[in-house]
């Protein structure tokens, strides 16, 4: 099972490393909608630094949606998704892998958002481990969640705009929590970080689990 | 009766041939209906094929040849009949069927940023093949020395083709689907697929084709199936004979 899972989370790393669809296009598109933000609030530098932990938050999500079409979409373009059915890779395990890939591109996001947003908006980390953890646990969630939501849409032919209408409102609870964990982890607000990362940890975990039980169903469907 | 019982005589009602010395078909399939959306793709479709067999489908455009295909391939469900393929029938034990078959379709199932040989590899892996196999498959469809370390997206339509095949032969399958399975192959190539259906129902393995290239299939020997409106029509052709399914003789028949 893990073999597998890693089997297909290297392929899909491994040609996101290729096409550099990351780095020549989604990267991009989270520091321009970071960077849009930063003029729109550059009159109040308090207000950017408040606000901060948010826009990092609302950005990575919608270039999430990114990451998880994409994923979908190499599947779907010379029909490997047929394949990988006939492969006999568990389905869980297509689950997993899948998840991981994505879980990876967005902590790696992350970091580069990161650092653009201690830049940009002249935040000061207080607290590494609560900003890791939340980063890891959010990532993780938003994962989770865009595979089993991508899986659902990926044989529709308006995938792409019907993916973000379902899987916003889905990780709004991630939005929150990791918000609030990342206020606290910047010093702007008197968050329990700690408490919100349980949440984000729980959405994960809930996400993580029924992802992997009904992933089997949805590639029926797909 | 007990519950296990009763499971076991439903087993043997289901599948009739497996427990009575007899071979069991490699595809049974008894008014076996398929929709894609509403529409009947298939429409009670009767076919027995034995193992080893190399079996022909033939029959105009929009008859059902590939719809045929996946259904055996278990990536299409049945909505009304019954199937069985391998053994496994197909209401119930799809992703049985799915790990023992190999199909190629019209698209290659490749991914464009990877190496032909990276393909090969990550299908062989994902069917538990070794480095050897995919070795050996890269040789035989000539997909060795720079052109194994070619992205699949700059391949050519054929080069494309051959990487499709290479990575269905690696998985060694026991029944082979393949749909238009010279189509975009130069003559080299074509001998090399004619040679691999002929090797594979050499070693046991059942073979199910549809092409139009009827002249080029009768190398091969096959028994011919037409396939008109979603059905199998009760008599066939030979493989040279026109490609309309309008067949009137009842049975089927091997060409010679």
């Amino acid at each position: 099972m893990f073999r597998d899972a890693w089997l297909i989370a290297g392929k899909d790393l491994r040609i996101e490393m290729r096409a550099r669809v990351g780095i020549n296009q989604i990267v991009p598109f989270a520091v321009t909608v970071l960077v849009l933000f930063a003029f729109a609030l550059d009159t109040d530098q308090e207000a950017l630094r408040t606000y901060a932990p948010g826009l990092f938050w609302v950005t990575v999500l919608l270039a999430s949606l990114l990451a998880i079409g994409r994923s979908f979409a190499v599947d779907l373009a010379d029909g490997a998704s047929d394949r990988l059915l006939l492969s006999g890779i568990d389905p869980i395990a297509v689950f997993g892998g899948k998840a991981a890939a994505i879980a990876i591109q967005l902590v790696v996001l992350e970091v580069l958002l990161a650092a653009g947003v201690v830049l940009l908006f002249d935040v000061t980390v207080h607290r590494y481990g609560l900003l890791v953890c939340a980063g890891l646990a959010a990532a993780a969630g938003v994962a989770a969640a865009g595979t089993l939501y991508g899986a659902l849409v990926a044989g529709l032919g308006v995938r792409e705009t019907l993916l973000p209408m379902l899987l916003l409102p889905v990780v709004a609870p991630v939005l929150v929590g990791a918000t609030r964990a990342f206020q606290d982890a910047f010093g702007v607000a008197g968050a329990e970080g700690w408490a919100w990362l349980g949440l984000l940890a729980g959405f994960a975990a809930i996400y993580g689990v029924f992802g992997a039980l009904s992933y089997g169903a949805l590639l029926e469907e797909a | 009766m007990g519950a296990a019982a009763r499971s076991l005589v439903s087993a043997i009602r289901k599948r009739p041939c497996s427990l009575t010395g007899v071979v069991e078909p490699a595809v049974r399939l008894r008014a076996a209906v398929t929709l894609l959306g509403r529409f009947p793709a298939l429409a009670g479709v009767d076919l027995e094929i034995t193992p080893g067999e190399i079996v022909l489908l033939k029959g105009p455009n929009g008859a059902g040849k590939t719809t045929l295909l996946r259904l055996c391939a278990g990536l299409c469900s049945l909505a009304s009949g019954q199937g069985w393929v391998l053994g496994h029938d197909l209401n119930d034990e799809r992703r049985m069927v799915r790990r023992r078959v190999a199909l190629l379709g019209h698209r290659a199932g490749l991914y464009d940023d990877l190496t032909v040989a990276e393909n090969v590899a990550f299908w062989a892996r994902a069917a538990g093949a070794g480095g050897t196999d995919v070795d050996e498959a890269i040789e035989r469809l000539s997909l060795t020395g720079r052109l194994a370390d070619t992205r699949v997206g700059r391949l050519s339509a054929g080069q494309r083709r051959r990487a499709s095949i290479a990575s269905l032969v690696v998985r060694r399958p026991e029944l082979w689907l393949l749909d238009e399975p010279h189509a975009g192959l130069d003559q080299q190539s074509r001998d090399t697929v004619d040679a691999l259906v002929r090797s594979a129902a050499a070693a046991g393995a059942t073979v199910v084709l549809a092409t139009h290239e009827l002249e080029r299939i009768q190398v091969l020997k096959p028994r011919v199936v037409s396939v008109v409106g979603g059905m199998v029509r009760a008599g066939s052709d030979s493989a040279d004979g026109p490609n309309d399914g309008d067949a009137s003789t009842e049975g089927d028949r091997r060409v010679s």
